[in-house]
């Protein structure tokens, strides 16, 4: 019944043998132990579980491991390369989470509007988390983490490359 | 310039939190992600009936499944006397059922196996042949003669009525309602919801066979209570059970209860001698754990043609699910719902309080609340709008002429609460400064004139939190005091190990700021520890805010004790005499010469190198705070909506809140916390609902049904306060974790009532959803 299959985690690639029905949550946090990536619920609704699926949010929850075959996936553990992410320091910074289980799916949501949006007004923030629940921030400190995270990166695009370029 | 030198993280800082780091780099390390070797894993069979009898189980078609190890029935439990559990009011509770099914998703069977998707294939082949009895949903028809007998199994329980209590003085009640010109009365439903912390409940049991040593890991808002009960109930040493409670994703009263998976899991352990992970998903969670509220309230308010408050008189019928399992102080039958005289100086009150048993999930929990404060703020600010309404009065007005004056503390209500300190003219006036509330009266008028429905609500509530004293307030028997321990290193570094435990709210910033105001040791040097019964001292736990006002006056004290002898050490080494000697934040000096000063950090090293003759090495100590009295943190919650006489859509536009929980330790925490509790008020108000069909099946079984607020509906908050510090409290603080959401409910629906109340519109039960607010415009005509 086990079918091999090969999936891009975060830029390594793992060729497994899984079930046809391990859904794509199991297999990022069972089979590769990255548990950074949480199960809020069972229909769906919470965003706990939401990756990036070839660039696109997923929630991991509902959709099969095998449907990623060939595919790359982007979780949370990703998104720390040397530093923080500014997503990562603008939820700090402006107080975006409370107990974090909500925190990866969030910050991947957020990561996949400031690809397309790079400027995002509030409403456009919250629309693109409205599929993300957090039951302890009341919403407001994540939309402002958001809005920190884009200055930062404007700024940083800003930077002239010479500038950037020195270590 | 002024050089930049990093916040030392005193009292009154917004620090960023320590325990962000984890957090944010998906390294938090939650129940689920605990994986140990040999871990079996188990799933439930629940019951598809509200009210069944059972006659008979067929495990062996879920025994044959490849992978699966063992299948737990309560015949299996009962022959190690453990098909029932004791619950925290006293009854007792099925673990798994033998006899009967008394709710929908009540435990019947567990199956353990070497795989998750096989536990829970093999769960459903189990085959259980039910005789499907009548179900009892409602409390009143629970009641009645003749209803269905649910607890049949308790040989004293003729009836489904649970218990009876009472406050406040009756007769002088009565006398003043006698005197009074004219009686408001208001009844309404607090109905059922649920605390859905996203993370759900979950337990790896792994039970050493060959020491006994038994390591829990549970999420658990109570590690060292649980380990006790843990003792009590499977019998086992308590000296051998470590429980440890890791990352909690929220909990909101919901990890306080002790559930039926935690000892199957347990018990499995023990008999496999494998480690055991039972969690739960989602629907399990909304249907069988902790729920809260569920109360039909009736009250009445005895006043004057002015507007004064003679009297209140209080009905209440609590809905307790089959099993009285409601997490509360013993003494007290419904929780501190006595509180319900709120903000008032009412001269008299009286509160009669019954309790019924249905065929719906047990466990009462004081979600967000502290022990049924919620439901009585609710019913007092409703009531405080009903007379408003009634008298013609401006909902304001009659709060200021009613409330309890500043001078008036400490207060002694007549349901027998000392409130401490309060300051409610205050709060209210700011907010409605803040609001513009008179340009809103006049906007109001003006729309009212064109048809349109726009209201302004207000609420003012007062919480008491913070339990104990010990000899009042009790769990289980066991006193609620609170404990810390603090160790301090000789480089000056800081542990402190608290009994309490954080599901998010910062305790690992908070309290070490606490250490840093009272010792000096900047916050980022004092590492905070909970959650593991084996290296934290006894303690309680938290829930009904009581970590600050227990937990934090037990860290203010055992710093403090710590200061006393690094004080003597500091004599010591500047060659002085004690007295001679003050402190301030982190550096000893002698009186009149500043610069001759040692630092905490030097005195720390002393403490191991170079101490005073004849004193014991080490700077550490270790305190157990029983607090003198409660905490009352209050505020004032005003919200302004719009509705939609076509579809009856309520639109919050505004709500301000103006808090005052005594000093705040941490602004940028505090306010963190009041979002969170005005977003769940919020939900309670519009959208979240647990009830039930006639059959007893439950409706809001999973986040489909059972709606919570995302961000595209959750309101803007502009959050104000006040400060009145605890006048017993050793800094000042009082709790806020709960407030917004005991105070803000009431204002939402405060708001409607507002704008639909000169329609006739009296009352709207929440959630107060398009559906109920149109219908209620159209049968007063008033729908478009
Ligand atoms: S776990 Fe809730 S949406 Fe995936
Ligand atoms: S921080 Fe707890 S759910 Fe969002």
């Amino acid at each position: 019944m086990a079918r091999p299959i090969t999936i891009t985690v975060n830029g390594d690639k793992h060729s497994l043998e899984v079930e046809p029905r391990l859904l794509l949550v199991h297999f990022i946090r069972e089979r590769l132990r990255l548990t950074g990536t949480h199960i809020g619920c069972d229909t769906t609704h919470c965003g706990a579980c939401t990756v990036l699926l070839d660039g696109v949010p997923v929630k991991s929850c509902t959709v099969l491991a095998v449907q990623a075959d060939g595919r790359q996936v982007t979780t949370v553990e990703s998104l720390a390369v040397g530093g923080l992410h500014p997503i990562q320091e603008g939820f700090k910074q402006e107080h975006g989470l409370q107990c974090g289980f909500c925190t990866p799916g969030m910050m991947m949501s957020s990561f996949a509007l400031l690809q397309e949006k790079p400027d995002p007004t509030e409403d456009e923030i919250r629309w693109a988390l409205s599929g993300n629940i957090c039951r302890c921030t009341g919403y407001m400190n994540i939309v402002k983490s958001v809005r920190y995270a884009a200055q930062k990166m404007k700024a940083a695009a800003a930077v002239p490359v010479e500038a950037g370029a020195r270590s | 310039m002024a050089i930049d030198t990093p916040p030392k993280g005193f009292i009154g800082e917004s620090i960023k939190r320590k325990e962000d780091d984890r957090f944010i780099r998906g390294k938090g390390n939650y129940l689920d992600d605990i994986s140990l070797p040999g871990m079996l894993h188990m799933s439930i069979l629940r019951s598809p009936f509200a009210h069944a009898r059972i006659r008979s189980i067929n495990t062996k078609p879920a025994e044959a499944v490849p992978g699966v190890v063992a299948v737990v029935t309560g015949a299996l439990l009962e022959q190690h006397k453990l098909a029932w559990m004791p619950t925290l009011s006293g009854d007792t509770q099925a673990v798994l059922a033998t006899d009967k099914v008394r709710y929908q998703g009540q435990e019947v069977a567990c199956v353990i196996a070497n795989d998750p998707y096989v536990a829970r294939d093999a769960a459903q082949l189990i085959d259980v042949d039910y005789e499907v009895l009548k179900a009892v949903v409602d409390p009143y028809q629970a009641l009645k003669p003749g209803a269905p007998l649910i607890r049949d199994e308790k040989k004293d329980q003729k009836d489904n009525h649970i218990y009876h209590w009472e406050a406040g003085d009756k007769a002088a009640t009565e006398a003043a309602f006698k005197k009074a010109d004219k009686v408001v009365s208001l009844e309404t439903f607090y109905p059922r919801c649920h605390p859905s912390p996203l993370e759900t409940c979950g337990i790896v049991a792994d039970i050493n066979p060959a020491t006994g040593q038994a390591t829990l890991y549970m999420t658990s808002q109570a590690p060292h209570a649980h380990r006790t009960l843990f003792a009590l109930v499977a019998g086992l040493p308590e000296e051998k059970i470590r429980i440890i409670s890791p990352d909690l994703g929220g909990g909101f009263g919901n990890k306080v209860p002790i559930y039926p998976g935690y000892v199957v899991a347990t018990a499995a352990s023990l008999l496999l001698g494998h480690p055991v992970k039972w969690i739960e998903d989602r629907s399990e969670n909304l249907i069988s754990t902790g729920f809260a509220r569920d109360f039909h309230m009736q009250g009445e308010l005895a006043v004057n043609k002015d507007g004064k408050f003679l009297g209140l008189r209080v009905k209440m019928l609590s809905d307790n699910g089959a099993f009285y399992a409601d997490a509360q102080p013993s003494k007290f039958r419904a929780g501190l719902f006595h509180i319900v005289t709120g903000s008032y100086d009412l001269p008299a009150a009286h509160v009669e309080t019954d309790g019924a048993y249905t065929n719906k999930a047990p466990g009462g929990v004081a979600f967000r609340c502290s022990f049924r404060v919620t439901e009585a703020s609710y019913l007092i600010e409703r009531l405080v709008e009903s007379a408003a309404v009634e008298l013609k009065m401006d909902p304001a007005e009659i709060r200021l002429k009613n409330f309890i004056q500043p001078e008036q503390f400490p207060y002694k209500s007549a349901t027998g609460f000392e409130y401490d300190s309060g300051d409610y003219p205050r709060a209210l006036k700011l907010a409605l400064e803040k609001i513009g509330y008179e340009q809103l009266r006049k906007e109001q008028a003006e729309k009212r004139k064109r048809g349109e429905l726009m209201g302004i609500g207000v609420a003012s509530f007062t919480e008491v939190v913070g339990a104990g004293h010990g000899t009042e307030y009790d769990i289980a028997g066991l006193r609620m005091f609170d404990s810390a321990e603090l160790r301090v290193h000789p480089t000056g570094k800081a542990i402190l190990k608290l009994g309490v435990k954080s599901q998010g709210q910062g305790h690992e910033t908070t309290f070490a700021q606490i250490v840093a105001e009272e010792l000096g040791i900047p916050a980022s040097d004092v590492e905070v520890q909970e959650g593991d019964t084996d290296n934290t001292p006894y303690g309680l736990g938290t829930y009904a805010s009581r970590s600050t006002p227990v937990g934090g006056a037990a860290t203010a004290m055992v710093s403090r004790k710590l200061r006393d002898k690094a004080k003597k050490i500091a004599a010591h080494l500047l060659e002085a005499s004690e007295a001679d000697i003050e402190f301030d934040h982190g550096k000893f000096f002698v009186k009149g010469a500043p610069s001759k000063s040692k630092t905490i950090q030097d005195v720390a090293f002393a403490a191991y190198t170079n101490l005073p003759e004849g004193m014991e090495a080490g700077l550490e100590g270790v305190t157990y705070y029983d607090p003198p009295n409660m905490t009352f943190p209050f505020g004032t919650y005003v919200v302004v909506v719009d509705i939609d006489r076509g579809t009856g859509q309520v639109k919050v536009r505004r709500m301000v809140a103006v808090d005052d929980c005594g000093v705040r330790i941490n602004p940028m925490i505090v306010e963190g916390q009041i979002h969170g509790g005005l977003t769940e008020g919020f939900g309670i108000a519009f959208m979240e609902l647990i009830t039930f069909d006639e059959q007893g099946n439950c409706i809001g079984s999973n986040f489909t049904d059972y709606l919570l607020p995302t961000s595209w509906e959750t309101p803007r908050f502009e959050t104000f306060e006040t400060v009145t510090p605890s006048p017993h409290h050793p800094i000042g603080a009082k709790g806020v974790g709960e407030s917004a959401t005991v105070g803000s409910p009431a204002a939402y629906v405060n708001a409607v009532i507002d704008a639909v109340g000169h329609l006739g519109i009296t009352n709207i039960d929440m959630p107060v959803s398009s559906d109920k607010v149109w219908t209620a415009l159209q049968e007063k005509g008033a729908a478009e």
